[in-house]
């Protein structure tokens, strides 16, 4: 643990990251981009209303969807972008072989550049907190969603942040990780609810026949979402819908956390195995 | 100490290294010569437990590349051909990496960063970003690089490429440096005849082959058998050029730019050239200069890869 904290990598990571005036440009440009649409929600809503010019505190509690749903959005873009690159681009800059000849272990390095990449989305993400006191402004939110919210944002970053440093490792050039990282990410944030979506309707179409049929293969492929599985924290509705569709009453969160956590070890393990050649004798 | 046996690597169809053996002494220095993709590269990867290799094995120190990777990092200090750096890490703070890298802890790093500063002669340039110093100094920060946990052995890997000619002799001269440290040193080289003085052995390789192997002389007198004769004269080369021809053991011979001087290859024994340059003498050939041209290694090298074609 110790070798953990105080590690070359992650400290070498650090100082690079924070040195470059690209990340406070980040920053301020993702704070601006929530900012924006925050003021645009309560713009637009105010305005909207019976009473003009006015926010009900009842919107308070959908402008904390939205403004959450968004904040994933913006996270599943941004996560492929900072980790997709963390190995190949130090192989493409031909500083890679001379880290790997240095007695660190590929495990060090591995979860290291892990780490040091997903602090700066957890950097973002402490950034506009303050932004979320507009919802604690008008009510309707307990400080629990906020911290359910918050942990599952770590919780998938370091996933993601796990199948980018995995391509990163495995494919030796940045724009084909990044590209495969974003498929992986589009497949698994939007594709897997399409087709949950499809498979549902499907089951529900064919349902007249008294009884309602079920059909689990859309639990597996909502489990798989994260923006479901964000959305069904805020409206329990969906989980009963996914429930009565499938007939798994399984909570959902529950088999996100499960598959998301198998998903990461099986990247993290599989990136350490192939840092490094396989020097065993075969 | 080096050890290599049998060791091959094969990408494909394509044979990087086809079953070198080769064995290098502690505390010597090993100049590694070949044409692009002979295999040096390739051999130097193994070394560094960056590449496994197809079969054979490699030991480093008694430690085998494959078994003990981990044992074996710490015994060399490895210079690739090509490299980069961290663009915004100052020339300190890139030493500091790669010595915490290697263990070394912080307060024993700010004594050994400044000693190995001034081996490399950058003490100047501590403060310096990396990105921003010269190709020259890059080399001489990443030979102290390499040297930040006192290996025993240096794999550097065209350590003088794209070097200009004042910054090649300041490598020379570290190089040296280390040699008297006692480190055992691997090294590739285009400037390997300027080297030539501080190798204790130079070994060829040729489409993954080491095809001669031996201390520069030893070498060197391979091609004995052949020498390059160049002679000057004073006044009309044709009278000495058509005496010369006639030779049995004289072959190529040209006349050189100017008109004063020719040379041919000779392929007769020292007796028979003795008697060749008394008959000369004896001849009135207004001859100024008879001497023998200095083979450097890189003649040497293309003498020998050139027969290892015709084979």
């Amino acid at each position: 643990m110790k070798n953990l904290v105080v590690n070359p990598v992650l400290n070498k990571e650090f100082k690079l990251r924070f040195r470059s005036f690209k990340s406070y440009l980040g920053v301020l440009f993702y704070l601006l981009a929530l900012g924006l649409i925050i003021v645009g929600f309560i713009f637009i809503e105010s305005l909207s209303n019976n009473m003009q010019g006015f926010f009900k505190p009842e919107q308070s509690r959908t402008m904390f969807m939205v403004l959450s749903i968004l904040q994933l959005g913006l996270i599943l873009f941004i996560t492929p972008g900072l980790t997709a690159g963390v190995i190949s681009s130090e192989r493409e800059r031909q500083t890679l072989n001379i880290m790997l000849t240095t007695t660190q272990s590929s495990s060090s390095i591995i979860l290291s550049k892990l780490i040091s990449s997903i602090s700066y989305l957890i950097l973002l993400i402490a950034a506009s907190l303050p932004l979320y006191s507009f919802v604690f402004l008008f009510g309707g939110i307990s400080p629990g969603q906020l911290l359910t919210t918050m942990g599952f944002y770590l919780f998938t970053i370091v996933v993601y942040g796990s199948i980018g440093v995995l391509f990163s490792t495995l494919i030796r050039k940045t724009i084909v990780s990044m590209v495969t990282t974003y498929g992986v990410t589009l497949f698994l944030a939007g594709g897997t609810a399409f087709l949950a979506l499809i498979f549902m309707q499907l089951t529900n179409t064919y349902g007249y026949t008294g009884t309602q049929p079920t059909n689990p293969l859309a639990y597996f492929l909502a489990m798989l979402n994260p923006v479901i599985i964000l959305m069904s924290t805020f409206e329990p509705e969906i989980t009963n819908e996914i429930t009565r569709s499938t007939g798994i009453e399984f909570p959902l969160w529950i088999s996100y956390l499960i598959s998301y956590t198998l998903i990461f070890i099986g990247s993290v393990l599989l990136s350490i195995k192939k840092l490094r050649p396989n020097m065993q004798k075969g | 100490m080096i050890e290599i046996l049998d060791l091959t690597k094969r990408y494909g169809k394509f044979t990087a290294l086809d079953s070198l053996n080769l064995t290098i002494e502690k505390g010597s220095v090993f100049g590694f010569v070949g044409q692009n993709g002979a295999g040096k590269s390739t051999t130097f990867s193994i070394l560094a437990t960056l590449l496994a290799p197809t079969s054979g094995s490699a030991y480093v120190n008694g430690y085998d590349v494959q078994k003990e990777p981990k044992l074996v990092r710490k015994q060399i200090g490895y210079m690739p051909d090509f490299f980069g750096v961290y663009d915004q890490l100052k020339a300190d703070e890139y030493l500091h990496f790669y010595g915490a890298s290697y263990g070394i802890p912080f307060a024993e790093r700010e004594k050994l960063i400044p000693q190995l500063l001034d081996l490399v002669n950058l003490s100047h340039k501590r403060e310096s970003y990396v990105d921003l110093l010269s190709r020259g100094m890059k080399q001489r920060l990443c030979l102290a690089r390499c040297l930040i946990h006192d290996p025993e052995v240096l794999i550097l890997d065209e350590p003088a490429s794209g070097l200009d000619p004042r910054a090649r002799v300041e490598m020379r001269e570290i190089l040296k440096e280390l040699k008297s440290m006692g480190k055992t040193i691997l090294i590739s080289s285009h400037i390997l005849p300027e080297l030539a003085e501080m190798c204790d052995t130079i070994g060829i390789i040729d489409q993954g082959k080491l095809v001669a192997q031996g201390s520069v002389g030893d070498i060197q007198s391979q091609l004995r058998g052949e020498r390059l004769i160049l002679v000057k004269v004073n006044g009309n080369a044709e009278n000495a050029i058509s005496f010369f021809e006639d030779d049995p053991n004289i072959f190529k011979l040209s006349l050189l730019e100017g008109g004063l001087s020719f040379q041919f290859i000779y392929k007769g024994t020292t007796e028979e050239q003795t008697e060749l340059l008394k008959r000369a003498m004896l001849s009135n050939l207004a001859i100024t200069s008879f001497a023998e041209a200095e083979t450097d290694l890189e003649d040497v090298f293309m003498e020998i890869t050139k027969g290892v074609e015709l084979t």
